[in-house]
């Protein structure tokens, strides 16, 4: 069985104490302790000013990594096929819809039903950047980063030269945070590529396991957030990226399998 | 070229009927399947399609948490055609690994949502507490609900690009079987009425107080519909039967132009048609049908239009269904593609329904009345919020294309 590769050239990165991949960096490498001050999520600059009024924490969320992910690499958005994935997409345009349909009359906006499908943060951002490339919108609710690798590499595999994966996840409203219990936004972007690169963080081969067990965070702040928050699920991976420390990662996948990453630098 | 795979098995549930036969019947007998609303507490002047005995479908006493109407619909077409079976027989050839799933869905089970947040305690505000929220209300809780019911453990995941989602699973299930990820995927679209699409779309001004009528002169927007639809896909033999429908291409693109509108040019969907005649190998001329995403509304006929003559001229012979199955949005990509293997199967190019006066700036080669004609190579056009676009090219037997 031939395996899943990949070449990661650059990382965006947001989250809860996280502000950027450089600032993360020191923290996952254990240059500086790990603070979980409530995620700082930056207007998008790239969308007209419209949509950027329209869109909700999670879009800017994703919008804020894939940016950051290009603007490391210096790539252009225009050319890149895109994977989103999200474990629940946008919890609070979903309560606000929710609400109104509870209320007489029933009346939704029109902006926010727009706004309720889940690929609405690809649709943002093929729009703010001009992209008319392939993306697709994946949820595989806990497992969505692990969906989200297999396609990304899938789609290298099948020709694609280079693909953006965003990984992204907010927190959402009473009541239903209740029942989804995700504590705060948190996103990662990875720039993957087909072909080797002087400049790359790390070279990566994806192999589906039942045995291994995930691979834990050393710190506490890091590994509660990698429990809490779907998206943080790829926390080791970034952590290995970080360190420039080659070996076997095993993220979060599905009930019963994982997914076991080795990554050479 | 992507390597051919074969849709070995497949069935599709909606407003029509269940199963093959019963769609097959209303195709040819150009019967529509559209009622006027009278779903759950809606009040609305607009036509769905709704599907038939949902209600009384049980799942499983194991598999109760993922009670709500997308898991029942979903589980009422697996039951169809013998579906379920020939899931089981692929796991006994290939095992549990190596069996993906790839279901599209836009609203899951968020029905079961919309009905608790009008049962909140009246104190605290919370949500009752039987609410499950990863069983019914997430995207993935369909494809969790179908793996578990089949014991799968091969990769799964929905694919949520609004209107295209359950197009976009041929292509994602065809890139990890050449990857050599899976030998087999069991790929499909599940979307159930709720009253987010019905007040969403009426809120957005695009639904229609009649039937939906694509590509008529005053069409005034679409037919809401739910729909399970689902095909079991391995790779193609190197000589397939003659009967055998295979999926020969997929093409995606991105409008990058407007979160609910296409681009009025239809450029983005231009480009996932070329796309999906280039992954095949195969030329426009070789297209004997196009199954439209016709919506009925006048800005996506108009675009796909466009988009259709500008790469096919005003030759091909062309169709929306939703006039008769009406648009099941999330699940429209996979009904239509099965809807696109029965035309091949049976010699059938289904006129569209509804349409009293063509639209005389609309110059593709619409159909209205079915013709009977040996179909080799079929596209199929789906079209999504966002701007996510896909079309897939289906054919028939060895020498489907080309």
């Amino acid at each position: 069985m031939s395996r899943l590769n990949a070449v990661i050239t650059s990382v965006g990165l947001l989250g809860p104490g996280i502000r950027g991949w450089e600032d993360a960096r020191e923290v996952l490498n254990g240059q500086r302790a790990y603070g979980g001050q409530r995620t700082v999520i930056p207007p998008a600059a790239a969308l007209p000013p419209a949509e950027r009024r329209r869109a909700g924490r999670v879009i800017h969320t994703a919008l804020a990594v894939g940016a950051e992910a290009l603007a490391h690499a210096g790539a252009d958005a225009g050319t890149l096929p895109m994977v989103f994935a999200s474990s629940g997409g946008d919890g609070d345009n979903c309560h606000e819809i929710c609400v109104a349909l509870a209320a007489e009359p029933r009346q939704i906006s029109p902006t926010r039903f727009t706004n309720s499908v889940h690929n609405a943060a690809a649709g943002y951002w093929s729009i703010a950047h001009g992209c008319r490339e392939a993306s697709t919108a994946l949820c595989a609710g806990d497992a969505s980063v692990g969906a989200g690798l297999l396609e990304a590499c899938a789609q290298l595999a099948s020709g694609a030269g280079r693909v953006l994966l965003l990984c992204y996840d907010a927190d959402y409203p009473p009541p239903l945070r209740a029942k989804q219990p995700v504590p705060d936004a948190f996103g990662a972007a990875l720039l993957l590529q087909r072909a080797p690169a002087a400049d790359r963080l790390a070279t990566i081969t994806l192999e589906l396991s039942d045995t291994l067990p995930a691979t834990a965070m050393s710190d506490t702040g890091l590994e509660a957030l990698r429990r809490m928050i779907p998206a943080a699920r790829c926390l080791p991976l970034l952590q290995s990226l970080a360190r420039q420390r080659a070996g076997t990662v095993v993220l979060d996948y599905l009930r019963g399998v994982q997914l076991a990453i080795e990554v050479r630098t | 070229m992507t390597p051919a795979l074969q849709l070995t098995h497949f069935t599709a549930s909606s407003c029509l009927g269940q199963g093959i036969e019963p769609t097959l019947a209303a195709l040819q007998q150009a019967r529509s399947g559209l009622s006027p609303c009278r779903f759950e507490s809606v009040e609305l002047p607009t036509w769905i399609g709704q599907v038939a005995g949902v209600d009384a479908v049980r799942l499983p006493s194991s598999l109760q948490r993922f009670d709500c109407r997308n898991s029942r619909l979903a589980l009422l077409a697996l039951g169809q055609d013998r579906f379920d079976q020939a899931v089981r027989a692929a796991i006994a050839r290939y095992g549990a690994r190596r069996v993906g799933l790839y279901l599209g869905t836009s609203t899951s089970g968020i029905l079961t949502t919309e009905i608790a947040y009008r049962q909140l305690d009246p104190v605290t505000g919370a949500l009752p507490p039987e609410f499950d929220y990863a069983g019914t209300h997430n995207s993935f809780s369909v494809v969790d609900f179908v793996a578990q019911l089949f014991d799968l453990a091969g990769p799964a995941v929905a694919v949520c690009t609004a209107c295209s989602s359950s197009a976009k699973v041929f292509a994602a299930a065809q890139r990890m079987i050449a990857a050599d990820q899976i030998d087999a995927a069991i790929v499909g679209g599940v979307d159930s009425l709720c009253l987010t699409t019905l007040y969403g779309f009426h809120a957005l001004q695009l639904t229609s107080r009649q039937p939906c009528r694509p590509f008529d002169r005053a069409r005034d927007g679409l037919s809401i519909a739910e729909a399970a639809a689902f095909a079991l896909l391995e790779r193609a033999p190197q000589h397939p039967d003659d009967n055998a429908v295979l999926m020969l291409g997929a093409g995606e693109s991105s409008d990058a132009y407007h979160m609910s509108s296409p681009q009025p040019d239809g450029a983005g969907a231009l480009e996932a048609m070329r796309a999906a005649l280039a992954a095949a190998g195969v030329s426009a001329g070789a297209v004997d049908y196009i199954n439209l995403h016709g919506t009925g509304t006048p800005s996506n006929d108009s675009a796909e239009s466009r988009a259709v003559t500008a790469l096919f001229g005003d030759v091909t012979p062309c169709s929306s269904t939703k006039g008769a199955t009406g648009h099941a949005l999330g699940a429209a990509g996979a009904l239509e593609a099965v809807i696109c293997a029965i035309a091949l199967q049976s010699s059938l190019l289904p006129g569209g329904l509804h349409r009293r006066e063509p639209d005389p700036t609309l110059t593709l080669n619409y159909l209205d009345r079915n013709q009977g004609a040996t179909l080799r190579c079929v596209l199929s056009n789906s079209f999504g919020f966002g701007g996510a676009n896909c079309s897939l090219l289906f054919g028939r037997g060895a020498r489907a294309d080309r």
